[in-house]
C-alpha cells in the first residue's frame, strides 16, 4: 500500500472560526496526506477540540473549504463518514449497556465493520472478562478503553482522536501509539490532540494553533 | 463557486453581504416611512370619519380597520420569518438569519395587537371580552408559535445555533399553521354553530373596503419600516468588529 | 484496507436498512427496560393529572362524564410531553449521539426507529392505561373503544412532534420547560380531533372520519418529522 503514501487525503483551506466573539483561527490551511500522523497543539481554549469537531463534520459553524480526497466534503459526505473514525471528549459509551452491547451498536451504525471481532477487540484493550458487566461498574479508564476498542474494529482511513489517552495507563498508551503507527504505515491518517509526551514523537507532524492564529 | 449556485441572480448574493444590505435598507427606509405615515393617517381618517356605519354594529365595527390589517400582517410576518430562516439555513446567509430574528418580536406584537383589538371588538358585539371564536383562537395559537420561536432563540447562547434552531422551529410551525387553522375552524363549527363574524360577510360596500385596503397596505409599509430598522440594528450589532461598522461609528 | 470495505458492503440496501431499524429499536427498548423509572414516571403522572380534575372541579358523575374525553386526552398529551426530554438527552450527554450523527447510516431511519421505541415506552402504555382513567372519570362504556383507538392513532404523532422539540433543546441544560413551550401549540390539532373522536364515540356518531384525520396527521408526521428532527439534532450537536 506504499504507493498512496504521499496522496493528500484531507485538505483544509482558509478555515475561519469564531466562538463567543473570539476568533479561534483565521486563514488556517493545511493538508493531511495518507500515512501521516498530525498532532494538533495549542493552549487550553485555543480551539483544538473545535477544529477536530469541524474536521469530523460535527460542527458547521465555520467558514472555509474542506476537501476529502480532492472533492468538496459536502459532496462526498457519505463516503467520508464511512472512512472516518471519531473519538471525542465523550467516549460514546452507554453506561447501562455492557462493553459488548456498546460495540455491537457501534458496528450496527457502521456497516463496514465486522461484528465477529468484537470479543477480539475487547481482549486487545484488556477488557476480556468484562464483556457482560454494565459499563457504569467500570472505571473511567476502562470506559474509555471500551471506546478505544473501536480502533481495532474499524476500517476507517482517517482517525480523528481528541485526547485519546486521557485516563489510560502507560501500557495502554504504548499499545495505542503502536496501533496508530501501524495504521499510518498501512496508509491511513491520524489527526489527534493529546497532552501526553508521545514516544512516537519524531514520526508526528505538529500543527500549533497558537502560532497559526497569529494575531 | 459550485455548480448549483450559478443560477441564482446576482442581487441574491449581494444580499448576503451585511454591508450591502445595511446600505440598501438605509436607502429604502425613508420611502417606506413616508408611505406608511401617509397611508396610515389617511386611512385612519377615512375609516373613522368618512366610512359608513355598519347597519348592525354601528360605529363599533370600525375597529376592524386595525384588527383585520394586524391579523393579516401577523400571518404574513410568520411566513416571512420561516422563509428567511430557511434561506439562512440552506445558504448560510447571515442577513437572512438577522431578518428572521427581527421578524419574531414584531410579529408577536402585531399578533397581540390583533388579539387586543379582537377582544375590544368582542365586548360590544358578543357582550364579553373573550370569545373562543375560530379567528381569535387561531391568532392566539399563532402568538404561541411566535413566543416559542422567541423563547428558543433567547435560550441558545450561540448566535448561529440559535438562528438555525429557530429557523427549523419556524418551518415546522409554518407546515402546521394550515393544519391548526383547519382544525380550529372545524372545532369552532362544532361548538359554536351560529357565530357571527363581520369580516366573513360577502358584500362589503366599496366605501368600507377601500379604506380597509389602504390600512392593510399602510400596515405592510409600517412593518417594512420597523423590520428594516431592526435588521439594520442587528447588522450593526453583529458586525460591530468589522472595519466598515467602525468607520461608520467614527464618522458620527 | 479498501478491499475490506468493498467486501463488507455486499448486503442489499433494504436488508441493512431494516437491520439498522431493528438494531436501534432493540437498543432503545433495552435501555428503557433497564432504566424503568423513565417508563413509569409518565404513567404515574398520567394517573395523577386525571385525579386532579374530580378533586379540583367536581366529582359529579354527569359532569365528569362530559369532560372525560378532554381530560384523558390533555393528561396523555402532558404525560407524553413529560417523557419527551429524555429521548435524546442521555445520548447527547454520553456522546453516543455524536457517533450516531457521524455514522454513514441514514439518520432518517435511525430517528424514526428511536421515536418508535419512545412511543412503545410512552404512548402505547398510556393508551393501554386509558380505560382505567375512563372508568375513574365515568366515561360511558361506548366511548372506551373510541378513546383507545384515538390515542393509538394520536400518540405516535405526539411523539413525533415532541421529538422535534426534544431535538431542538437537547443541547440546553434547561430543556424541559422549553420543550413544552415549543411543542404544545403544535399538539392542538391532535388534541382537537382526538377529543372529538371520543365525544363522537360517546354520542354514537360515525368515527371513521376522525380516525382518517388522525391517520393523515400521523402519516404526515412520519414523513416530515424525522427530517426536522434530523436537522435539529445536527444543529444542536454542532452548537
Amino acid at each position: 500500500m506504499g504507493k498512496g503514501l504521499s496522496k493528500t487525503l484531507f485538505q483544509v483551506e482558509n478555515l475561519f472560526c469564531e466562538r463567543d466573539e473570539r476568533i479561534l483561527f483565521e486563514d488556517l490551511s493545511f493538508n493531511i496526506s495518507s500515512g501521516e500522523i498530525v498532532q494538533v497543539e495549542g493552549q487550553n481554549g485555543s480551539g483544538k477540540t473545535t477544529l477536530l469537531r469541524i474536521l469530523s463534520g460535527l460542527s458547521n459553524n465555520f467558514e472555509g473549504d474542506l476537501y476529502w480526497q480532492g472533492e468538496p466534503l459536502a459532496d462526498v459526505r457519505d463516503d467520508y463518514k464511512r472512512q472516518l473514525l471519531y473519538f471525542g471528549h465523550h467516549p460514546g459509551v452507554k453506561a447501562i449497556l455492557s462493553p459488548e452491547e456498546n460495540l455491537r451498536w457501534y458496528v450496527a451504525m457502521h456497516p463496514g465493520m465486522r461484528a465477529n471481532s468484537i470479543a477480539d477487540a475487547l481482549d486487545k484493550v484488556g477488557l476480556s472478562g468484562f464483556e457482560d458487566v454494565p459499563c457504569h461498574t467500570l472505571s473511567a479508564g476502562q470506559n474509555r478503553r471500551v471506546s478505544l476498542a473501536r480502533l481495532y474494529l474499524s476500517n476507517a482511513r482517517l482517525w480523528i482522536l481528541d485526547e485519546p489517552f486521557t485516563a489510560i495507563d502507560k501500557k495502554g498508551v504504548a499499545e495505542k501509539e503502536q496501533l496508530i503507527l501501524d495504521h499510518a504505515n498501512k496508509g491511513g491518517s491520524v489527526i489527534l490532540t493529546t497532552h501526553h509526551e508521545l514516544a512516537m514523537g519524531d514520526k508526528v507532524r505538529r500543527l500549533n494553533l497558537d502560532e497559526m492564529a497569529g494575531t | 463557486m459550485s455548480e448549483n449556485k450559478k443560477w441564482m441572480p446576482r442581487w441574491f448574493y449581494q444580499l448576503a453581504s451585511p454591508r450591502w444590505s445595511y446600505e440598501i435598507m438605509g436607502k429604502l427606509l425613508p420611502g417606506f416611512a413616508v408611505a406608511a405615515t401617509l397611508l396610515l393617517i389617511g386611512g385612519i381618517i377615512w375609516a373613522l370619519a368618512f366610512a359608513p356605519e355598519d347597519y348592525q354594529q354601528g360605529n363599533s365595527f370600525r375597529i376592524i380597520y386595525i384588527h383585520v390589517p394586524s391579523a393579516i400582517l401577523a400571518q404574513s410576518c410568520y411566513m416571512l420569518m420561516a422563509v428567511a430562516g430557511a434561506i439562512g439555513l440552506i445558504w448560510k446567509m447571515k442577513v437572512a438569519d438577522m431578518v428572521a430574528k427581527s421578524c419574531a418580536p414584531i410579529g408577536a406584537s402585531i399578533a397581540i395587537l390583533a388579539l387586543a383589538t379582537g377582544a375590544i371588538w368582542g365586548k360590544p358585539t358578543w357582550g364579553s371580552w373573550w370569545v373562543w371564536d375560530a379567528r381569535l383562537t387561531s391568532m392566539l395559537i399563532l402568538l404561541f408559535l411566535y413566543l416559542g420561536v422567541i423563547a428558543l432563540h433567547s435560550a441558545i447562547e450561540s448566535e448561529a445555533t440559535a438562528a438555525q434552531s429557530s429557523a427549523v422551529l419556524a418551518l415546522v410551525g409554518l407546515v402546521n399553521i394550515p393544519i391548526i387553522k383547519y382544525s380550529v375552524d372545524w372545532w369552532n363549527t362544532l361548538h359554536q354553530p351560529a357565530t357571527f363574524t363581520l369580516t366573513e360577510r360577502p358584500a362589503m360596500p366599496a366605501e368600507m373596503w377601500v379604506p380597509l385596503l389602504i390600512m392593510v397596505i399602510g400596515f405592510y409599509c409600517f412593518f417594512a419600516v420597523s423590520l428594516m430598522m431592526r435588521t439594520r440594528n442587528e447588522i450593526l450589532h453583529r458586525e460591530r468588529r468589522s472595519s466598515w461598522v467602525r468607520e461608520l461609528i467614527e464618522k458620527r | 484496507m479498501e478491499q475490506i470495505l468493498t467486501n463488507e458492503r455486499s448486503d442489499s440496501a433494504e436488508n441493512t436498512l431494516m437491520g439498522l431499524f431493528w438494531a436501534v429499536l432493540k437498543r432503545d427498548l433495552m435501555l428503557a427496560y433497564r432504566k424503568k423509572s423513565d417508563l413509569f414516571n409518565p404513567l404515574v403522572f398520567f394517573l395523577m393529572v386525571a385525579t386532579l380534575f374530580p378533586l379540583g372541579v367536581s366529582p359529579e358523575p354527569d359532569f365528569l362524564a362530559e369532560v372525560a374525553p378532554g381530560v384523558v386526552w390533555v393528561a396523555a398529551l402532558l404525560a407524553t410531553l413529560l417523557s419527551m426530554d429524555s429521548l435524546f438527552r442521555s445520548d447527547f450527554e454520553d456522546g453516543t449521539l455524536e457517533q450516531t450523527l457521524l455514522s454513514p447510516q441514514p439518520l432518517f431511519v435511525i430517528v424514526l426507529s428511536k421515536v418508535l421505541a419512545h412511543w412503545m415506552m410512552s404512548g402505547l402504555p398510556l393508551t393501554l392505561l386509558a380505560p382505567l382513567l375512563g372508568v375513574m372519570l365515568f366515561l360511558p362504556a361506548e366511548g372506551m373503544s373510541g378513546l383507545m383507538l384515538s390515542l393509538l392513532l394520536g400518540t405516535p404523532t405526539l411523539s413525533l412532534v415532541g421529538a422535534i422539540g426534544a431535538a431542538l433543546t437537547v443541547g440546553l441544560r434547561k430543556g424541559g420547560v422549553l420543550i413544552s413551550l415549543l411543542v404544545l401549540p403544535l399538539y392542538i390539532p391532535v388534541l382537537i380531533f382526538g377529543t372529538s373522536a371520543v365525544q363522537a364515540a360517546v354520542t354514537g356518531l360515525p368515527l371513521a372520519g376522525f380516525f382518517a384525520l388522525l391517520g393523515a396527521m400521523l402519516a404526515l408526521g412520519v414523513v416530515m418529522a424525522p427530517l426536522a428532527i434530523a436537522a435539529a439534532l445536527r444543529i444542536s450537536v454542532s452548537g
